[in-house]
C-alpha cells in the first residue's frame, strides 16, 4: 500500500484524479438517492404553493437574515414536538428554495408560527421587540414599515420557481404583481384573483395595519402567518400518537 | 509589482482589467434599478483600479532572466498582508455580532447593521477573507519551495489573489445592503459565484503546472493537502451554486435545489467546507511551517498517508450530521453519524504527527512563540475534532444542535487551530519572505500567543456553559413530567455568556491587532530589493528557467 | 524507496526525500492507529446492521431493529403522555373549583404552566403577566371579559376578535376618526375620564367645565358599552375606565387616540393548538396570577 503510494505521489494529475474520485464517493452515495426513493418526501396533496406576497416576504426573512437566529425545523423530539408542534415533514419545505431549516436558535423555532400571534402583535414585535417582549435580544426592524414592497419583478421569481419545479401556473405568473398587492389589501379590486388562484384559505388582508400602503411588513408578516400551514399533512400523520398500553 | 510583469503579461493584465471594467460596467447598467448596480460599480471599479496600476507601471523596463533563478513572492507577501486585514476586521465583526446578542441595542437599529445581516459578514471575513487569503499565499509559498520551482508565470498569481479578493468584497458588502443566497458559507449571489469559479480554475492550473516544473520527484504532503482543497472546495462550490437568476440584470436567483435535498446538498457543502477549506488547507500550512520552524523531520510519512486519505474520504460523508432528527431520512443520519466517529482516526492521527514530530524540539516550543503558536493549534485541532465527533453521535447532537455548544465547537476549531496555526504560519514565513530574519518584536508575538490562548478559553467556555444549559432547559420536565421551562426563559439564562463570550473575542481580537502591527514593523524592517539575499541556489532554477509559459 | 538516513533523535530512518529541508521518517503507523481505525469500524458495521443505513436505489437497508426516528419520537410521546395521564385525567374531569381547592393538583398547575404560559402567552402578556401596551395585564384583575374561570376559558378557547368562528368580539368605536365626536369633544371626554378615580396624569390641571361636558358626553355615547358609571361591561368585553389598569394607557394621549381611533385588540384563539387540559391549565394559571397580586 505504502509503495502504490510512493509511486502515485510522483504524478500530479494521477493525484488529482484519486482525490476526485475518493472525495465524490460519499456526496454521490448520499444526495442521488434522496432523489430517487420516493418515501424521502411525503405525500401532501392539500399542499400549496406560495403566494406572491408570501414569497417576497421569505425573500425578505433571507435578506434580513431571520434564518441565523430561527431554525425552521421542529425536530423528533418530544421536547420540541411537545413545545412546538408536530415534528417538520420533508414535504412542508418541498418548495422552499433554499431550504431555511436553520442551524442555530437564538430565538424559537419558527416552523409552525403560522396564526399563533395576531398580525399587530407581529408588526409591533419586529418594529421593536423589546416592546412586547422586554428580555428580548432580536434586532429591531422599524424600516419595514416604512419601504414600500418592491412587487414589479415578482412575475420573474414566479417564473424562475415554475422551471425549477414548482407548480404555478401561467395565469399565476401573469398576475403575480396584482395578486400580491391585492392580498395585502382586502378591498381591492385587485384581491379577488388571490382566492381564486392560491385557494379560499389564503390569508387577504391588511398585515401592517396601514391598508393604505403595501409595506415590507405586509409581506414578512404574511408569509410568518403561513409557516406551517401550506399543508396538514403533518398533523394528519401525527394527529393520534399511539396510545401506550398503561399498566393498571 | 507591475515591473515584475513581462511586457506580454502587462497586455493581458490590461485586457482582463479592461474586460472586468466593461463587465462592471455592463451590471450597473443593467442592474440600476436593482441593487445589482452597486455590485456592478464595485466591479467596474476594481477593474479601473486594476488598469491604472498597470498603466503606471506600463513603461518599466521588462525584468531581466535573473528574475528567474528566483522564487516569486511578491503576491505572497500581499496576500499575507491582506489575510491580516481581513483578520481584523473579520474579528472585529465577530466582536460586534457577538456584542449585539449581549445588548441588542447595539446595532443602533440601522438595517445593514442588525444581527443578521452582518453574522455572515463576520463569517465570510473570517473564514474567506482571513483563512483564504492565507492559504492562498501560503500555498503559493509552500508549493514553490517544496517543488523547488518557481511559479510559472507572473500575472495568474495576481489574478488569484486579486479575484479572489473581489469574490470576498462582493460577499460582505451584499449582505449588509440585502443581498444573500442565505445559504450558509456561501451567501454570495450567483454572479460572484461564477467569478469564483474563474478565479478558483486559475488557481487549480496554476498549482498543476506549478507542480509540473517541480525538481523533486515526489510530491510533498502539504501539496497533498493543498491540492484537495483546491479541487474539493472546487467541487462543492459548484454543484451547491447552481442558482437560477431571476434576471441577468438581478442579483437574485433561486438555488436549483429545494427542501430536503437542498438541506442535503448545503450541508454536504457546509461541512466539507470545514474540512477542506478549514482543515484541509490548513493542514498544507501545518506540514510545512511547524517542521521547518521545528527544525525537525515529520514523524511519519506513513502516518502522513493514513490521515491524508481518511480525511478525504471519511470528510464527504458526514455532512448529515448536521442534520440529525430532522425531516432527513434517518438512513443519511446513519451514515453521517458512523462515518464522523471513523473519521476520529486520521483526524488525530495529524495531530499525533504534529505533535510527535515536536520531539526533540520541545525546549524551542518553550521559547519560540511561533512554534507554539503551532503547537497549540495541533492541539486544539484534535480537541475540535474530537468534540465533532462525539457531538456527532445523534444522542449527544440531540443536545448540542441548535444551541451554543455548537458555536464553541466552531470557535475552538476557528480560533484555537485555524488562527493560531495562521498566524503561526505567517510569524514563520514574514521574516523569512521579508528577509528580517525575524519578527521585529519576538516579544510581541509572545503578547499576542497569550491574548489569543486567553481569549479562546473565556470563549470556549462560555459557550460551553451557555450551550450545555440551553439544551438541557429546553428538554428538562419537572416532576409532572411536563417541560420545566419555557423558552424565553433559557434566553434569558444566557445573558451572563454571551457578555462573557463579547469579552474573551475582544482578547482574541487585540491580539489580531498586535499581530498586524508586529507585521507592520516587520516590513519596515525589510532590506531593499537589490540587497536581497538569494535563497536558493542559482544552479537548479537556472534549470527550470527555460519554459515560462505565458511569456 | 530512496535510502534514508538515521535520525539521531528517534532513532528511526528517514525516506530519503527532501524539500525545501523538510524530511519524513519512515515511522510505521502505529498500532493504536490500527486498532482505533477498526474499532471505529466494527462499531459502525454493527450500527449499520442495526439501523436504517445505505440506500439502495429506490429503498434503503432498514435495520434489523426496524427502527425510525418518526416511530420512536411518537412513542416517546404516548410514554409522556402516559406518564402524565394521572394528573390529566384529574384536570380533566376535575370541576374548575374541585381542582383549586386540590393543592396536589394547583402545584402542578404552577408547575405546568408556567412553561405553558412561557411559550405561548408571555410574548403577548409578559412573562409574568404583567401586560403592555395594546396587550391587558392578566395579573391586575381587572377582567374585560369576566373573572370566573368560565369566562377565561372561553377567552382562551376562541380567543377576541380572532379567525375563530365563534370568537369574542369587541370593537371600540373610532369616534374621532369617524366623525362622531370632534376633537374638542373628545379633549373633554378626556379630561373626564381623568377626573375618574384611575387616571394617572395628575400634573396637567383638569378644567371643571370640561369635566362637566365630558361627563355629559360620556353618559351619550359611551355608557352603553362601558356602564353607567364607566366601570365597563364583561358582556361584550369594555374595559373598566375607572380602576387604574389601561390596556393602551391612561395619560392624555393615549385616553385620545383610544378615542379617536377606536381600538380592537386582537387575541388568538387557542383551541386547536392547545389541548383542552392544557388550557384548562392555563386558565387557573391565569386566575393564579391575578390572585398573586392582591
Ligand atoms: C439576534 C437574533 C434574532 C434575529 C436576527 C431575529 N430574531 Fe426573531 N427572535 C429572537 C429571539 C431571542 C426571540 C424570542 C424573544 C422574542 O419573542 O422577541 C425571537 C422571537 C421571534 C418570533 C416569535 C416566536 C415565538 O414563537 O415566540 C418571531 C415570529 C420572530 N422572532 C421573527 C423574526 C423575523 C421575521 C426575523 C427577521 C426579520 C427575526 N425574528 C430575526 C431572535 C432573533
Ligand atoms: C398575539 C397576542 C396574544 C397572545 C399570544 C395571547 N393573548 Fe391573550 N389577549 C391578547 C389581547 C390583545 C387581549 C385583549 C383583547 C382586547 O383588547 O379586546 C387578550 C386578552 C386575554 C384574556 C382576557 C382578559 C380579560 O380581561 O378578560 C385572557 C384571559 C387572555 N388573553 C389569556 C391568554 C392566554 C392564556 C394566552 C396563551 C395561551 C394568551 N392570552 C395569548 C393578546 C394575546
Ligand atoms: C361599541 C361599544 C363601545 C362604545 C360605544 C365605547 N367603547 Fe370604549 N371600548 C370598547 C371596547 C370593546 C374596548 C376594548 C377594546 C380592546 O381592548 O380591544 C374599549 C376601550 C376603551 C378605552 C381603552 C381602555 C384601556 O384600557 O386602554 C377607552 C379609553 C375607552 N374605551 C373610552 C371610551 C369612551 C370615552 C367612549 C365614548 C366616547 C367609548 N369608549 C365608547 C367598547 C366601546
Ligand atoms: C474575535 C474573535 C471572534 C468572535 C468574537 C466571534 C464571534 C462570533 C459570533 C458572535 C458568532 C455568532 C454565533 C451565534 O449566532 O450565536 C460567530 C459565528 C461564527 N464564527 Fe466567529 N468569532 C470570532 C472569530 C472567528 C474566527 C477566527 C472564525 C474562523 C476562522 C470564526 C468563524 C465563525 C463561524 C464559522 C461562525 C458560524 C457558526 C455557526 O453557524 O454555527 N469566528 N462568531
Ligand atoms: C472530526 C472532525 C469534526 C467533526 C466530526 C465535526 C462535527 C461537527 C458537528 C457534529 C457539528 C454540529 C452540527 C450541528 O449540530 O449543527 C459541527 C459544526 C461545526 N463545525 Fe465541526 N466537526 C469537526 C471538526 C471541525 C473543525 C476542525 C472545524 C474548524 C473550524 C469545525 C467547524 C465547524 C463549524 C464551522 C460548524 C458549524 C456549522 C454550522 O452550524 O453553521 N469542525 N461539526
Ligand atoms: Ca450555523
Ligand atoms: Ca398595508
Ligand atoms: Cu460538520
Amino acid at each position: 500500500m505504502f509503495k502504490t503510494h510512493y509511486r502515485l505521489e510522483r504524478h500530479s494529475i494521477a493525484l488529482a484524479i484519486a482525490i476526485i474520485v475518493v472525495a465524490s464517493i460519499g456526496g454521490i452515495v448520499e444526495i442521488a438517492p434522496l432523489f430517487t426513493i420516493d418515501e424521502t418526501v411525503e405525500e401532501a396533496p392539500d399542499m400549496r404553493v406560495y403566494t406572491p406576497l408570501e414569497l417576497a416576504g421569505r425573500d425578505i426573512y433571507m435578506r434580513e437574515g431571520c434564518y441565523a437566529c430561527h431554525s425552521q425545523m421542529i425536530r423528533t423530539l418530544q421536547d420540541e414536538v411537545e413545545r412546538y408542534g408536530p415534528f417538520s415533514l420533508a414535504v412542508e419545505s418541498q418548495y422552499d428554495y433554499p431550504m431555511l431549516w436553520g442551524s442555530k436558535r437564538t430565538g424559537p423555532d419558527l416552523a409552525r408560527v403560522g396564526g399563533k400571534y395576531s398580525d399587530h402583535w407581529h408588526v409591533v414585535h419586529l418594529n421593536d421587540p423589546r416592546e412586547v417582549v422586554s428580555e428580548s435580544v432580536m434586532p429591531a426592524y422599524p424600516w419595514l414599515l416604512q419601504n414600500r414592497l418592491k412587487t414589479e419583478k415578482l412575475d420573474l421569481h414566479l417564473r424562475t420557481l415554475q422551471k425549477l419545479g414548482t407548480p404555478y401556473t401561467d395565469e399565476m405568473i401573469a398576475n403575480a404583481v396584482a395578486d400580491a398587492q391585492g392580498q395585502a389589501a382586502p378591498n381591492s379590486d385587485q384581491a379577488s384573483g388571490v382566492a381564486e388562484r392560491y385557494g379560499e384559505d389564503t390569508n387577504i388582508r391588511d398585515f401592517d395595519g396601514n391598508p393604505d400602503r403595501v409595506t415590507e411588513m405586509d409581506a414578512l408578516v404574511a408569509y410568518l402567518q403561513i409557516l406551517g400551514r401550506l399543508t396538514d399533512a403533518a398533523y394528519v400523520a401525527q394527529a393520534e400518537p399511539q396510545p401506550q398500553p398503561v399498566e393498571e | 509589482m507591475v515591473a515584475q510583469l513581462t511586457r506580454n503579461e502587462r497586455h493581458i493584465g490590461l485586457a482582463l482589467a479592461v474586460f472586468v471594467s466593461l463587465l462592471g460596467l455592463a451590471m450597473a447598467a443593467g442592474g440600476k434599478q436593482d441593487l445589482f448596480g452597486i455590485h456592478g460599480l464595485i466591479v467596474f471599479a476594481f477593474g479601473v483600479g486594476s488598469a491604472f496600476l498597470l498603466i503606471s507601471g506600463f513603461h518599466l523596463p521588462e525584468p531581466s532572466d535573473e528574475r528567474l533563478t528566483r522564487y516569486y513572492d511578491d503576491p505572497i507577501k500581499v496576500g499575507l498582508i491582506l489575510s491580516m486585514i481581513w483578520a481584523v476586521f473579520g474579528m472585529f465583526m465577530g466582536v460586534w455580532v457577538a456584542a449585539q446578542l449581549a445588548w441588542p441595542a447595539l446595532n443602533f437599529d440601522m438595517a445593514w447593521t442588525s444581527f443578521g445581516r452582518i453574522r455572515p459578514v463576520h463569517t465570510t471575513g473570517v473564514i474567506f477573507g482571513f483563512g483564504g487569503n492565507a492559504l492562498i499565499a501560503t500555498s503559493f509559498h509552500v508549493m514553490q519551495r517544496t517543488s523547488r520551482a518557481r511559479m510559472p508565470d507572473q500575472l495568474s498569481p495576481w489574478f488569484v489573489l486579486i479575484g479572489y479578493n473581489l469574490f470576498c468584497v462582493l460577499s460582505v458588502t451584499g449582505f449588509p445592503i440585502g443581498i444573500t443566497q442565505s445559504k450558509e458559507y456561501a451567501e454570495a449571489e450567483w454572479y460572484a459565484d461564477l467569478w469564483l469559479v474563474v478565479v478558483w480554475v486559475t488557481y487549480l492550473v496554476l498549482y498543476l503546472r506549478t507542480l509540473a516544473r517541480r525538481q523533486e520527484p515526489h510530491i510533498y504532503v502539504s501539496n497533498w493537502y493543498f491540492l484537495a482543497f483546491i479541487l474539493v472546495v472546487a467541487m462543492l462550490h459548484i454543484v451547491n451554486g447552481l442558482a437560477l437568476p431571476i434576471s441577468l440584470a438581478s442579483a437574485k436567483s433561486y438555488t436549483i435545489y429545494s427542501g430536503v435535498q437542498d438541506a442535503m446538498v448545503q450541508w454536504w457543502y457546509g461541512h466539507n467546507t470545514v474540512a477542506f477549506f478549514l482543515t484541509a488547507g490548513f493542514l498544507g500550512m501545518m506540514y510545512y511551517y511547524l517542521p521547518t520552524r521545528a527544525g525537525r523531520p515529520i514523524y511519519s510519512y506513513r502516518l502522513s498517508i493514513i490521515s491524508f486519505w481518511g480525511i478525504t474520504f471519511f470528510y464527504v460523508w458526514v455532512g448529515s450530521h448536521h442534520l440529525h432528527y430532522t425531516a432527513l431520512p434517518h438512513w443519511v443520519q446513519t451514515l453521517g453519524m458512523t462515518f464522523s466517529v471513523m473519521l476520529l482516526v486520521p483526524s488525530w492521527a495529524s495531530a499525533a504527527n504534529a505533535l510527535l514530530t515536536l520531539n526533540g524540539a520541545w525546549h524551542k516550543v518553550r521559547t519560540d512563540a511561533t512554534l507554539r503558536f503551532m503547537m497549540v493549534a495541533a492541539v486544539f485541532y484534535g480537541l475540535s475534532t474530537f468534540e465533532g465527533s462525539f457531538t456527532a453521535i445523534r444522542a449527544v447532537n440531540s443536545l448540542s444542535h441548535y444551541t451554543d455548544w455548537t458555536v464553541a465547537h466552531v470557535h475552538a476549531g476557528a480560533l484555537g487551530w485555524v488562527a493560531l496555526i495562521t498566524f503561526g504560519s505567517i510569524y514563520a514565513a514574514v521574516p523569512r519572505l521579508w528577509k528580517t530574519g525575524q519578527m521585529y518584536s519576538p516579544r510581541l508575538v509572545e503578547v499576542h500567543f497569550w491574548l489569543a490562548v486567553a481569549g479562546i478559553f473565556v470563549y470556549v467556555f462560555a459557550m460551553w456553559n451557555s450551550g450545555i444549559i440551553q439544551g438541557l432547559m429546553w428538554r428538562t420536565y419537572n416532576e409532572n413530567n411536563a417541560l420545566a421551562y419555557s423558552f424565553i426563559e433559557s434566553l434569558v439564562a444566557m445573558h451572563p455568556y454571551y457578555i462573557a463570550r463579547t469579552f474573551g473575542g475582544l482578547l482574541f481580537l487585540c491580539g489580531a491587532v498586535v499581530g498586524f502591527y508586529n507585521l507592520w514593523k516587520t516590513i519596515q524592517l525589510a532590506p531593499r530589493e537589490q540587497e536581497v539575499l538569494r535563497d536558493q541556489p542559482a544552479a537548479v532554477l537556472a534549470r527550470s528557467s527555460a519554459v515560462q509559459p505565458g511569456e | 524507496m530512496s535510502v534514508g538516513e538515521r535520525d539521531p533523535h528517534t532513532g528511526h530512518m528517514t525516506t530519503g526525500h527532501e524539500w525545501g529541508g523538510i524530511k519524513e521518517l519512515n515511522t510505521p503507523v502505529p498500532k493504536p492507529v490500527i486498532w482505533f481505525l477498526i474499532g471505529t469500524f466494527i462499531f459502525s458495521l454493527i450500527y449499520w446492521v442495526l439501523m436504517p443505513a445505505w440506500p439502495l436505489g429506490v429503498t434503503y437497508t432498514r435495520g434489523l431493529l426496524g427502527l425510525d426516528q418518526r416511530d420512536e419520537v411518537m412513542v416517546r410521546v404516548a410514554e409522556g403522555q402516559a406518564a402524565r395521564a394521572d394528573w390529566v385525567k384529574a384536570i380533566e374531569e376535575g370541576s374548575f373549583d374541585s381542582i383549586q381547592d386540590d393543592e396536589v393538583l394547583m402545584d402542578v398547575v404552577r408547575g405546568t404552566g408556567s412553561s405553558l404560559f412561557g411559550d405561548n402567552c408571555a410574548v403577548c402578556h409578559g412573562l409574568n403577566g404583567q401586560g403592555g401596551p395594546g396587550f391587558p395585564s392578566l395579573a391586575a384583575g381587572s377582567w374585560l371579559w369576566g373573572g370566573e374561570p368560565e369566562d377565561v376559558w372561553e377567552t382562551i378557547r376562541v380567543g377576541i376578535n380572532s379567525d375563530h368562528p365563534e370568537t369574542r368580539m369587541s370593537e371600540m368605536l373610532a369616534f374621532g376618526r369617524d366623525q362622531i365626536l370632534d376633537r374638542s369633544t373628545i379633549l373633554d371626554v378626556v379630561a373626564y375620564l381623568q377626573s375618574l378615580p384611575g387616571s394617572d396624569d395628575p400634573q396637567t390641571p383638569l378644567d371643571p367645565e370640561a369635566v362637566a361636558r365630558g361627563e355629559e358626553t360620556f353618559a351619550m355615547q359611551c355608557t352603553a358599552c362601558h356602564g353607567e358609571n364607566g366601570q365597563g361591561d364583561p358582556a361584550m368585553g369594555a374595559p373598566d375606565l375607572t380602576d387604574d389598569v389601561w390596556i393602551y394607557g391612561g395619560d392624555r394621549d393615549s385616553l385620545y387616540w383610544s378615542i379617536y381611533r377606536g381600538r380592537k385588540g386582537h387575541m388568538p384563539h387557542w383551541e386547536e393548538r392547545l389541548s383542552p387540559v392544557e388550557r384548562k391549565i392555563l386558565t387557573l394559571y391565569v386566575l393564579e396570577i391575578a390572585k398573586g397580586r392582591d
